[in-house]
């Protein structure tokens, strides 16, 4: 048999699948419970440090990506990846997308009546060290209207994707910013229970911001933690 | 005249809670991936997972000048047979999800997962396989990738898995990770599969990919009539 330490369940700042006051839930979630099973090595291995050969090498510099710069203001997002014990995850990928200063995404689908900038993707990706630590430098996106109900408009977001070491550590969210009046009257993050809601929202930084260059933010992402000792299975040995 | 507020020493002593609060740290939550993600996440060979083609993205859904992402090379071609699985993905009111997006996780041919979690030394990685996809639903609402058949995995104790796809189903409206498996009908040990067999009976076949066209098709659905097995990992 191969001993299995299994990553943690969610936590209770877990969104539920079903939150009618984000509207395009009501038909895109289950409605059945989720059935519980036991991790297999399934579950607790990933495509872990091939981050290169899958995807492509890291794209740091969303503001370096065309011939000129990007209209907005130029900030730094650094912080590090995490486990629940606190434990470093080195050498893992987190994909980061977003809006222009303008709120406008280069999608061809967003009709928002908001300029493009033909200087601005927003697409990134960036690989943790061995401390698991990251840094990408981008433009500060803008806040945009939303059809989910009469002058809904999402606050200004960094959309943000973790694959961890394993399947059982996946996770995709949303980086908000400090002081931002319209996270409180936001659907998609108040799915999210206080205070766990305030995880989502980084932190300014002084220390991270460079003179005369961009300001800087912090932002930890903390994925399911793994127990220590192998899980012996008793229910299913022998 | 001049009145003092009384509470200027007390208002706004603290800062509100954030990311890096220690009374906070826990599991960062999850969020939805949105409707505006595929410039962003899936690069197009994503959804092949055997060799070199533009499998998995969505190049018409923004300008050629804004594809950031990696493009497809050749790495040399896995061991193992080679099949195409594809489904379409429907909400609860069975209408397509054109916006959705689709993962995938698997042991190569022999049925090694190519990880470093994976402590097995008797079964071989595959140097051609990693054995991770992703794919954005087509206009149709249709996923397709194309991989290799995986071997068998050992399960909990000493039981041995049936062949299946661990996948994972991301979309606007999804604000969190739907993790479900992909079995074959003709599996070997489909019937005794200890992940399986926690699924009631009439519930199972939303886990098992039927063979057409040649490739393999298992639906997605998100909800209503039919509604896929999800799981709590």
């Amino acid at each position: 048999m191969t001993d299995i330490r299994p990553y943690a369940h969610e936590d209770p700042g877990a969104p539920p699948s079903l939150f009618p006051d984000y509207r395009s839930t009501v038909l895109r979630a289950p409605s059945q419970p989720p059935i519980r099973i036991p991790q297999t090595l399934t579950e607790t291995t990933g495509p872990a440090g091939r981050w290169d050969r899958l995807m492509g090498p890291a794209m740091a510099d969303l503001t370096a990506q065309h011939q000129g710069a990007p209209i907005g203001q130029r900030i730094i997002v650094s912080g590090r990846v995490l486990d629940e014990e606190g434990r470093p995850v080195p050498d893992t990928v987190m994909e980061v997308w977003q809006a222009n200063a303008a709120g406008r995404y280069i999608h061809a689908k967003d009709q928002w009546d908001a300029p493009l900038d033909p200087h601005f993707t927003g697409a990134g990706r960036v690989i943790t060290d061995a401390q698991g630590r990251y840094r990408y430098v981008t433009i500060r996106p803008g806040a945009y209207p939303w059809g989910n109900h009469r002058n809904a408009w999402r606050p200004a977001h960094i959309h943000l994707s973790l694959l961890g070491p394993a399947f059982a550590t996946r996770l995709v969210t949303q980086l908000y910013f400090p002081d931002d009046p319209l996270i409180e009257i936001d659907p998609i993050a108040n799915a999210v229970p206080m205070p766990y809601r305030q995880r989502m929202v980084a932190r300014f930084d002084i220390d991270t911001t460079e003179p005369n260059w961009a300001l800087g933010y912090l932002f930890d992402v903390i994925l399911k933690g793994r127990d220590q000792t192998p899980f012996e299975d008793a229910h299913h040995d022998h | 005249m001049i009145t003092e507020s009384p509470d200027l020493e007390t208002r706004n002593a603290r800062p509100r809670q954030d990311n890096l609060d220690p009374a906070l740290f826990g599991q960062t939550p999850s969020q939805t991936v949105g409707p505006f993600f595929h410039y962003g996440l899936p690069w197009k060979g994503g959804a092949d997972l055997v060799g070199p083609s533009d499998m998995g993205a969505r190049p018409d859904l923004f300008p050629d000048a804004h594809y950031q992402l990696n493009l497809p090379s050749s790495t040399g071609t896995p061991a193992g047979d080679v099949i195409e699985l594809a489904g379409c993905v429907y909400d609860a009111r069975g209408d397509i999800v054109p916006d959705a997006m689709i993962e995938i996780w698997q042991a190569n041919a022999a049925g090694r997962y190519a990880s470093p979690d994976d402590p097995r030394e008797d079964v071989a990685i595959d140097p051609h396989f990693i054995g991770f996809g992703r794919a954005s639903t087509s206009a149709e609402g249709i996923y397709r990738f194309r991989t290799v058949r995986p071997g068998r995995v050992p399960g909990p104790g000493n039981s041995l898995q049936a062949p299946h796809l661990a996948v994972s189903v991301f979309a606007r409206g999804v604000l969190k990770r739907l993790a479900t498996r992909c079995y074959f009908a003709d599996g070997d040990g489909n019937d005794v599969d200890p992940i399986l067999g926690l699924v009631p009976g009439a519930r199972r076949g939303t886990l098992i990919a039927q063979p057409r066209d040649g490739g393999w098709w298992l639906d997605i659905r998100l909800g209503g009539a039919g509604e896929t097995v999800f799981f709590d990992l």
